[in-house]
């Protein structure tokens, strides 16, 4: 109790009541992850079971428009899926790929960026190296040439099995660097403090003094850029699966939704696509205001 | 001067070096190639000749060596998918990328700058605050979302638009261009905007901020107090000092346009390079991505190296020495 009470009275949380775009921020992507998470539950309908499907309740449009059915309340695609349970079952999907991408990115870049940071020397000079080349490509094409390689390496019966791995590693070796360098900053300057000189006098080794000493004191910064990239990783997910490089057709992320609504825009059925789409665009910029918020807050130098 | 520039020279090769590292890696190791030139019946004796003739028997290295070499006369090897020479397909792709990424930097750059001072100038009209919104949507909306947004609505509701294609083209020797003909120009229109879009929020968005700075400098008042139009302080003294980071992120954006080319194409079936990709790893058309690579790599350290010099160019204060 009393742990929570200092949080609730700490800066962060008066800055957060102060601001009222970082609260709607937060409310839209409490929403949609509690939508995306209990799509299973509360879905009105699930996309995923064959049986349900109904040919006669294809190409419905949404409830506002005449012929309308409140059943399916966002209409339904060309072989009678309801596009509202689409769209939740699809950003499940969607966020799933962004967490473990960004998590395995936190992961190498995090370990790397300690090493290169704590070590030092000419390790530290490789590691930056390979950090400053892959810098030098869009993150969006190095994951789209990685998920490329990887699926031209496996052999074909394990391609549809993994896929959801290959995007996963795609978009997180795309994304690591950027960890990587901020740690390694932040570690060169934790590296001098008292505090790690007392570690290694009392003979902690070096791995442990890394990972219980000074990486706690490294984190702040690095939640931010995850923050940021988390609302990346989504829009990358999204780009890899409109390309048909993405998610197989048989676990459809908003992106892959948005692909085949496509096809369907001239025909008229424009609500395939357009209700998967505002959901992406909403998602992605309620995280990316509320990652701009939290680089705010965290750094008092702002205020 | 001539210094930094063989530094950057030099710094830019290793990363080539790695990158064709890669890029041969691929080409070696990721699918037979000799089941894609023999076809998936043939002899030992047909192999060790084909090998012997791919230069197959010799050590890792030397390979590598020749790879650098072919690769350096134009021979990326033979697409698996289309059966052509991966060097043809691409330079008959290379125009209408060029094309489409440079208009839409045009583009970007045309709008995003005046908008940016004048966001900048006035902060709290109520255009400047409307700009900053669209702004922000603009950062948040997927390149190829925006793209079907703008097929459904100038190609599908109002159509006036082309939504596919590149309309006609002219030929010149090895380049081809649409901005000759009518419906070339036209073709190009959504596609240029589509692409630009992202890129004119972000130079819009980084003008501002950067003339809110400049504004408040001394420079700036002192221009004021001599009595200087404020067309005259705000488009020469100030503008003109905001550069600097301008071109750093524009030239390394033109990066950014060229990946982002990649799914404007495939919204649009633009002709281009990014389309081949796209299709070619779809069928893990080996040859064409790792010829990609290469091309891309090469382009990306130009940018670099050129924005790194025109640094020099427009901030007189990098040029003492430098060290």
């Amino acid at each position: 109790m009393n742990a929570l009470q200092r949080f609730l009275d700490s800066d962060f949380i008066y800055s957060f009541k102060r601001n009222p775009v970082a609260m709607v921020s937060f409310g839209v992507v409490v929403l949609v992850v509690l939508a995306a998470v209990l799509a299973p539950w509360i879905a009105p309908h699930n996309p995923f079971d064959l049986a349900s499907l109904n040919l006669l309740d294809s190409l419905k449009p949404p409830f506002f428009q005449t012929d309308g059915d409140p059943s399916f309340p966002l209409g339904t695609d060309d072989q009678g899926r309801d596009v509202l349970s689409g769209i939740m079952y699809g950003t499940r999907i969607s966020l799933e790929v962004a967490i473990l991408a960004i998590g395995f990115s936190l992961t190498v870049g995090i370990s790397v960026g300690l090493i290169a940071g704590y070590v030092g020397g000419s390790v530290d000079a490789v590691l930056m190296r390979i950090v400053d080349v892959q810098l030098t490509f869009p993150a969006i094409l190095v994951a789209l040439l990685v998920d490329g390689v990887v699926r031209a390496v496996l052999p074909p019966s394990a391609q549809e099995a993994l896929q959801l791995d290959v995007i996963v590693f795609a978009i997180g070796i795309s994304r690591w660097p950027q960890f990587a360098r901020t740690v390694r900053g932040s570690t060169m300057i934790e590296r001098g403090r008292d505090y790690v000189m007392a570690a290694r006098v009392i003979g902690i080794s070096s791995p442990r003094i890394m990972a219980t000493h000074i990486l706690p004191n490294v984190l702040g910064p690095v939640l931010v850029i995850a923050t940021l990239n988390l609302g990346l990783a989504v829009l990358d997910e999204a780009t890899l699966s409109f390309l048909g490089v993405g998610l197989p057709p048989t676990e459809p992320s908003l992106g892959t939704l948005i692909r085949f609504g496509n096809d369907f825009l001239f025909s008229g059925e424009w609500w395939i696509t357009i209700f998967p789409g505002a959901t992406l665009a909403v998602m992605v910029l309620s995280i990316n205001l509320l990652g701009d918020w939290l680089r705010d807050a965290l750094n008092p130098r702002l205020r | 001067m001539i210094a930094f520039i063989i530094a950057r020279l030099l710094q830019a090769i290793p990363v080539l070096l790695v990158v064709g590292f890669i890029s041969f890696a691929m080409f070696q190791f990721v699918g037979d190639p000799l089941v894609a030139l023999l076809g998936q019946n043939f002899t030992a004796e047909e192999a060790d000749a084909m090998r012997h003739n791919l230069g197959m028997d010799q050590p890792f290295l030397v390979q590598y060596v020749n790879f650098l070499g072919r690769v350096l006369h134009g021979d990326f090897g033979i697409s698996y998918r289309l059966a052509k020479p991966v060097g043809e397909l691409l330079a008959e792709r290379l125009p209408a990328t060029a094309e489409l990424a440079l208009c839409a930097a045009i583009l970007s750059l045309l709008v995003g700058v005046p908008l940016g001072v004048l966001t900048g100038i006035k902060r709290n009209a109520l255009i400047s605050r409307v700009m900053m919104m669209l702004s922000l949507v603009g950062v948040s909306l997927p390149t190829f979302l925006i793209g079907v947004l703008l097929i459904l609505l100038f190609a599908v509701q109002l159509g006036v638009l082309p939504s596919y294609g590149r309309g006609d083209v002219v030929h010149f020797a090895h380049w081809s261009t649409g901005l000759l003909t009518g419906t070339g120009r036209v073709a190009l229109i959504l596609p240029a905007v589509t692409l630009g879009l992202f890129q004119m929020t972000l130079i819009l968005r980084l003008v501002r901020s950067e003339m809110l700075e400049v504004m408040r400098s001394d420079h700036i008042k002192f221009a004021r107090a001599r009595g200087l139009t404020p067309r005259a302080i705000n488009f020469h003294h100030a503008l003109s000092n905001t550069l600097v980071p301008v071109i750093t992120i524009v030239g390394l954006q033109l990066g950014m346009l060229i990946a982002f080319s990649i799914v404007t194409e495939t919204v649009f079936q633009w002709p281009g390079m990014g389309l081949l990709l796209v299709q070619s790893i779809g069928v893990a058309d080996i040859p064409v991505m790792s010829a990609y690579l290469l091309l891309i790599a090469v382009v990306f350290v130009t940018i670099n190296l050129v924005v790194d010099l025109l640094y020099f160019a427009v901030d007189p204060r990098l040029r003492g020495g430098g060290k």
